[in-house]
């Protein structure tokens, strides 16, 4: 625990060290708010309708959440700082659920600092604010789910790009399975709506879940396997 | 300390480290020479636990660096030969990042980054960002970073690689201080500092051991050849052939001379033979001016390379 605590701080540090952390927060409000007027004044819906702007956030997050995993994993292994990292007293999962964390720290951010949005919607009308609730919610586990595929994905290599890129398809794919009758019950988007109608079912917790402590665990095994003879 | 045994390392067709054995006491300062791709780095990552071995074991104060793997890395500090530290963080809050992992915290983390700080010479880089340091003092960052947890057991690859004469110097005397009380393994292409520093020397070749012993050990194995540095004033081809024609002569090779035009060699031939009066015999009978003539001590240098150049790498280097 105290050693995931100590990952954390310093992958949360150099995420708000570098230009990325604020890179990506700035651009997804001004994407997400540009959308959001756009949407509402285009499309002539009432004001006070969000769930087709949240329809269209976990398409958002297929690029922003990649973009900031990629470097998790290999940048250390390009950079080599991987060989004191796997040689200091420290377990997988630890160093694996603290990069996990800092990421999650800067998605929370990047959600909190997009409330102007309801908060406007309030001013206007009157909106459903439950449902609005619940569909932060479901954008949170989504983005979660995210960044436990773009992590997995930068184990698997030294170069960010092909991390990024094995991340957004990874995650784009589990977010359509969901679109896919037979399957969908294995898809982040079906979840995802079914959280956004304004109900949280403890099915769709478990799912989230289950996705996010997947990808987590196969990204143990990713780092563990150069120690497996 | 360390333990190892019949240690062997593949890499597809090429075998890094071939079936290597050795065990180091504690409060021992080891020495691990050989020509580049050896296999130096990789026996060091295996025993930091950083890479599995395909076969043989090592073992760490009585710990398996397969089967407790983090007990193993308690027990060590290690400078890797790349030195790749966090180029993004600040000198302090890398070392604090590390005492953190390490298990120190409060007023111990802060005693001992100030105490490494001090150490290793840091102090006018304490304001820095790891990325905006010199190689040589990214490497005594490295170096804090494997003595902070004050380790039984230090494994340094190449700690002076990169290092000025003053620093090769200082972290000379680092390593004979700490190896009072520490096992200290470090690799190194300077073989001097290998004679002065260190306790025992292993030498590999192609990922074989082919020597293990203390300097003066080592010097023993060389007790029946002679060495002798002899300069000619003549022709090149002539007196090479020449020196290929004496029999007791094993070995020999150009060398650079004071004098310009004359032809310097070091010699190797039998002990006990008269080689002295034979070569100064040629030089009057082929009338060679003998422009100079004195035995060589035996260095840790001829050692090694005699022990080495059988090996490809290093062909050319002799006749
Ligand atoms: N990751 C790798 N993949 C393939 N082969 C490797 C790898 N690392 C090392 N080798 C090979 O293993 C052998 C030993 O390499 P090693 O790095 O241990 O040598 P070294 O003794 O440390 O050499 P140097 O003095 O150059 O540092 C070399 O033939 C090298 O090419
Ligand atoms: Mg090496």
């Amino acid at each position: 625990m105290r050693n995931t605590f100590v990952i954390f701080k310093k992958e949360a540090g150099s995420y708000f060290n570098s230009a990325v952390a604020y890179f990506n927060i700035i651009a997804y409000l001004a994407v997400s708010a540009w959308l959001f007027f756009w949407l509402g004044f285009f499309f002539e819906r009432k004001q006070t309708e969000m769930t087709y702007f949240f329809s269209l956030m976990p398409w958002l997050f297929l690029f922003f959440i990649p973009a900031m995993t990629m470097r998790l994993w290999a940048e250390e292994k390009k950079m080599g700082t991987v060989e004191i990292l796997m040689t200091l007293p420290i377990r997988s999962h630890e160093v694996v659920l603290g990069k996990f964390l800092a990421s999650f720290l800067v998605l929370v951010l990047m959600i909190i600092l997009s409330f102007p949005l309801p908060l406007a919607l309030n001013s206007l009308g009157n909106p459903d604010n439950g449902q609005i609730f619940t569909s932060y919610l479901g954008l949170i586990l989504v983005g979660a789910a995210y960044i436990a595929i773009g992590l997995c994905a930068s184990t698997f290599t030294s170069d960010q790009v092909i991390a990024f890129v094995v991340g957004i398809i990874a995650s784009f794919a589990m977010l359509v399975i969901g679109f896919v009758p037979w399957l969908r019950d294995f898809g982040l988007s079906y979840h995802f709506n079914s959280i956004t109608r304004g109900v949280v079912d403890s099915r769709d917790l478990i799912y989230y879940f289950s996705v996010i402590g997947f990808f987590l665990y196969l990204s143990v095994l990713s780092v563990e396997s150069k120690r497996w003879r | 300390m360390i333990e190892v045994s019949n240690l062997t390392k593949r890499y597809g067709a090429t075998i890094a480290v071939d079936n290597v054995s050795f065990s180091t006491n504690s409060g021992e300062i080891v020495g691990f020479i050989g020509p580049n791709g050896a296999g130096k780095s990789t026996t060091m990552r295996i025993i930091t636990c950083y890479l599995p071995a395909d076969g043989g074991t090592a073992t760490v104060d009585g710990f398996d660096v397969f089967e407790e793997s983090i007990e193993v890395r308690k027990r060590i500090g290690y400078l890797p030969e790349s030195t790749a530290l966090y180029t993004d963080m600040g000198v302090i809050d890398y070392l604090k990042f590390v005492a953190q992992v390490r298990g120190l915290s409060g007023q111990d983390l802060r005693h001992r980054v100030t105490e490494m700080i001090d150490i290793c010479g840091l102090e006018k880089m304490v304001h820095k960002d790891v990325g905006e340091l010199s190689k040589g003092y990214r490497q005594r960052v490295g170096l804090a970073q494997a003595l902070i947890h004050d380790p039984p057991v230090l494994i340094l690859d190449e700690p002076t690689s990169g290092l000025d004469p003053y620093q090769i110097i200082e972290i000379r005397n680092l390593i004979k201080e700490f190896g009072k009380e520490k096992t200290i393994i470090f690799s190194t292409h300077i073989l001097s500092q290998v004679a002065i520093t260190c306790d025992r020397v292993l030498i590999i070749s192609n990922g074989k051991l082919v020597a293990n012993g203390t300097p003066d050990e080592l010097q023993q194995r060389t007790q029946d050849r002679q060495y002798l540095e002899v300069a000619f004033q003549g022709d090149h081809t002539e007196i090479e052939t020449k020196l290929d024609q004496l029999s007791f002569i094993q070995d020999f090779k150009q060398i650079q001379s004071l004098d310009q035009t004359a032809a310097a060699y070091e010699v190797v031939s039998e002990k006990g033979h008269q080689t002295c009066e034979e070569l100064s015999r040629m030089a009057y009978e082929n009338q060679w001016p003998l422009v100079s003539l004195q035995p060589k001590a035996v260095d840790l240098e001829d050692i090694f390379l005699q022990l080495t150049q059988s090996e490809t790498q290093l062909e050319g280097v002799s006749s």
